[in-house]
C-alpha cells in the first residue's frame, strides 16, 4: 500500500473511532504522525490543542476532584473570568488550582474572553498562590491560553507587571507547584501561571513563545505560513520533552482529548497525584533549591572553557537545557 | 541551611569564577563620531553627529532621546566611559536549529560591533560601584534569547554576592523568537534571579529606555525596586500595532509612553539622560550600607 493510501485509511479510522467513541489502539495517532511530515504533525497538534470540544480547566477540576470551590477576585480591581482559581480536593489532597478558562461556544468564549486573561487574572492567581503557601496547599495550574489579552485596559492596568511579578513570586513560593499544559501554552500569558516544580504537557498540546500565526507574520513575513511556522517553532510536547523543558507527556485518548473527557481527566489526575507524592517528600528548602536549579539551567549557549569549572558550576550554568 | 544561605554560597563560587574568566575592559571607539550631519528623527532639524555624542545622544533642538547601544551608554554614563565586562564568554548557539539564525547572528555582530543584545559588567558612576546590564536595541531588536537571559542572571547573582546594586538598562522588542521556547523561558530565569537578588537584600534598579516591550516587559524590566524611564520611551507588553489590531481603532497619543506609565503607576520617575548620572549615584548611595553619604 502506498503511504498516501495508508494515510487516508488511517484518517478514516481515526474519524470512525471519534464518531463511534471506540478505542482503536493508542498507536494509531503516532502512526499517523510518522506518516505525516513534521510541519503537518505540528499543525495538526495546534488544531487539536485549539479544539473547541477539549475539556476546559474547570471541567478538568470537576472531573478530577472529589469536591471543589471556585474563589473569585484579585481584591484590587475585579474578577477575571478568563483565569479561574480555587480549592479542589483531589484524591484526598487539598490543592489550590489555577487555570486559564476557555469556552466551548461563542457565548461562553465572549464571557471567558477566549481564555485571554487581564492583569487582574494574574493578580488573582498570585493571591490564591500565596494563600496556598500559607495554608500549605500544593498548587495545580492548568495552562490553556493563546496569550494574555493584548488590549487597552490590559496595558493600562499593567499586564507586563502582573505576569512578571507572578514569575518572580512563583519561583520562590514555599509549596509544591505542578503545571499541566492541556491545550495552548501561548507565550507570557501561559508562563504567568507556568513556573513550577513539575511541568507536563498533554500529547496534543503546544507551548511556544508566540502563536504560529504571529511567528509566520514576523519571521516568515506571511501570516498564512502558520502551518510551516508550527513546524519550525518546535512547539509540540515531544519537542519540549526533547529540550528538557517539560518533565513528561500525558498521552491523550485516540483522536484527541476531546473524544473522552473522563479518560484524559483520569490520566491528568494520576500524573498530578504521582508528582505530588514525589514533591511532598521534599522539605521546603530542598523543593526551592531544586526549583531554582531548574530555572537557572534554562537556556542554551556556549561558553569557552577558561580555566577549570567545578561540577557545581557546570550543573547550574553549563548550558544544558 | 536556609535557601538564602545556600544560594549565597553557590553564588559566591559562581561569580568569583566568572569574573576571573570573562573580564575585559570595554569602551567605545570615538572615531565613529565624526562631524557629519543628519536630520533629527523627531523634529527634523539638522544635527551634527559629533555634537550629538557630546550631548549624550539627545537632540540639541528638541530634546529627543536617541536610541543608543550598550557601548554608547557606557561612554556617556560610566566613569571613564568604560566598564569591566563579564560573561563575555557566554555566546549564542542555534538551539532549535532555526534556518539562517546563525548567519543572522553573525551579520548582526558585524553590523553593530557588539556581540549580543546585552552587555554586562561592573562599572562606576561618580565613584560608586554597581553591576550593570545594558541592552542594545540595534542588535536584533534587543531580543532576549539564552545569552541575554544568562548574562542578566549572572549580573544579578554577581550583585547579590558582591553586595552591590544591579542596574539594568532595558531596550527590547521582546523575546528572541528564533530561539523558540528557550527565549520564552528566559523570562522565568531572569525573574527568578530578581527574586534571589531581593533575598540577598540588594536593590534592582531598572531604567526603561525606548522601546521596552514584550517578554522583557513581562519579566525583569517590571521587577525593579526602583523603576526609572527615559522621556517618551515606549513601554508596554503588547506592541501598539497589536493592540490597534485587537481594538480596531487608533491608540490615544502618548499611550504606553514613559510619562503614561508613570501616571498609571508603573514607573517611579521619568529621568532625562542629563540627570541619570547624578540620580543613579544618589540611588546607589541610598542603598549602600550606612545610607546616603552627606
Ligand atoms: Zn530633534
Amino acid at each position: 500500500m502506498k503511504a498516501e493510501e495508508l494515510r487516508s485509511k488511517l484518517q478514516e479510522l481515526q474519524e470512525l473511532a471519534l464518531r463511534e467513541n471506540i478505542d482503536i489502539g493508542a498507536d494509531i495517532n503516532r502512526l499517523a504522525d510518522k506518516l505525516a511530515g513534521g510541519d503537518e504533525t505540528a499543525w495538526r497538534r495546534v488544531e487539536l490543542a485549539r479544539h473547541q470540544d477539549r475539556p476546559t480547566a474547570l471541567q478538568y477540576i470537576d472531573l478530577m476532584s472529589d469536591r471543589y470551590l471556585e474563589l473569585h477576585g484579585d481584591r484590587t480591581f475585579g474578577d477575571d473570568p478568563a483565569l479561574v482559581g480555587g480549592i479542589a480536593t483531589i484524591g484526598g489532597v487539598h490543592f489550590t488550582f489555577l487555570g486559564h478558562q476557555k469556552g466551548h461556544n461563542m457565548k461562553e468564549n465572549l464571557h471567558r474572553n477566549y481564555g485571554m486573561a487581564h492583569p487582574e487574572g494574574y493578580r488573582k492567581a498570585l493571591r490564591l498562590a500565596r494563600q496556598a503557601e500559607r495554608f500549605r496547599r500544593p498548587i495545580l495550574t492548568i495552562i490553556d491560553t493563546s496569550g494574555a489579552f493584548p488590549g487597552l485596559a490590559s496595558e493600562e492596568r499593567g499586564i507586563g507587571e502582573a505576569i512578571a511579578r507572578n514569575l518572580r513570586e512563583f519561583s520562590v513560593l514555599r509549596t509544591p507547584i505542578i503545571c499541566v499544559v492541556v491545550g495552548e501554552g501561548g507565550s507570557g500569558g501561559a508562563l504567568g501561571i507556568g513556573v513550577g516544580d513539575r511541568v507536563y504537557m498533554l500529547e496534543n498540546s503546544v507551548y511556544s513563545v508566540i502563536s504560529p500565526e504571529g511567528f509566520a507574520s514576523i519571521l516568515l513575513r506571511d501570516a498564512k505560513k502558520a502551518q510551516q511556522a508550527a513546524g519550525l517553532m518546535k512547539m509540540t510536547a515531544p519537542d519540549l520533552k526533547g529540550f528538557g523543558i517539560i518533565d513528561d507527556i500525558i498521552p491523550e485518548p485516540v483522536g484527541g482529548a476531546q473524544s473522552d473527557h473522563q479518560q484524559i481527566a483520569g490520566r491528568v489526575r494520576q500524573t498530578v497525584l504521582a508528582a505530588y507524592q514525589e514533591l511532598a517528600r521534599k522539605r521546603p528548602d530542598q523543593l526551592l533549591r531544586d526549583r531554582s536549579a531548574r530555572l537557572l539551567s534554562l537556556g542554551r549557549f556556549t561558553e569557552k572553557p577558561v580555566g577549570r569549572q567545578s561540577s557545581l558550576l557546570s550543573r547550574l550554568f553549563g548550558g544544558g537545557s | 541551611m536556609s535557601p538564602g544561605r545556600y544560594f549565597r554560597k553557590v553564588l559566591r563560587a559562581v561569580s568569583r569564577d566568572k569574573m576571573k574568566q570573562g573580564r575585559r575592559a570595554l569602551r567605545m571607539d570615538d572615531r565613529r563620531y565624526v562631524a557629519t550631519k543628519h536630520s533629527c528623527p523627531s523634529c527634523g532639524k539638522p544635527v551634527d553627529d559629533g555634537d550629538l555624542a557630546v550631548n549624550l545622544f539627545v537632540c540639541p533642538h528638541c530634546g529627543h532621546h536617541y536610541r543608543i547601544s550598550a557601548l554608547e551608554r557606557i561612554k556617556t554614563l560610566m566613569d571613564g566611559g568604560e566598564i569591566s565586562e563579564f560573561s563575555a564568554d557566554v555566546q549564542p548557539v542555534n538551539p532549535i536549529d532555526f534556518p539562517e539564525y546563525t548567519e543572522k547572528l553573525r551579520q548582526a555582530q558585524e553590523k553593530t560591533g557588539i556581540d549580543e543584545a546585552i552587555t554586562t559588567g561592573v562599572g562606576r558612576i561618580e565613584g560608586r560601584q554597581a553591576a550593570f546590564a545594558l541592552m542594545s536595541f540595534k542588535f536584533l531588536g534587543g531580543s532576549m534569547g539564552s545569552v541575554v537571559g544568562e548574562r542578566l542572571a549572572r549580573a544579578m547573582l554577581y550583585a547579590a554576592d558582591q553586595a552591590m546594586p544591579c542596574i539594568i538598562f532595558t531596550a527590547s522588542g521582546g523575546a528572541r523568537m528564533q530561539e523558540g521556547i528557550f527565549s520564552l523561558m528566559q523570562m522565568a530565569k531572569t525573574s527568578h534571579t530578581a527574586a534571589l537578588l531581593a533575598e540577598a537584600g540588594q536593590p534592582l534598579i531598572v531604567v526603561l529606555t525606548d522601546p521596552t516591550t514584550g517578554g522583557v516587559t513581562a519579566s525583569f524590566a517590571m521587577l525593579g525596586d526602583i523603576t526609572l524611564a527615559e522621556p517618551n520611551a515606549l513601554i508596554g507588553f503588547a506592541g501598539p500595532r497589536v493592540i490597534e489590531g485587537t481594538i480596531r481603532q487608533k491608540l490615544p497619543a502618548g499611550f504606553q509612553r514613559a510619562e503614561f506609565q508613570k501616571d498609571k503607576g508603573f514607573v517611579d520617575a521619568v529621568v532625562p539622560r542629563s540627570e541619570l548620572r547624578s540620580t543613579l549615584a544618589y540611588l546607589i548611595d541610598v542603598h549602600s550600607r550606612g545610607g546616603a553619604k552627606p
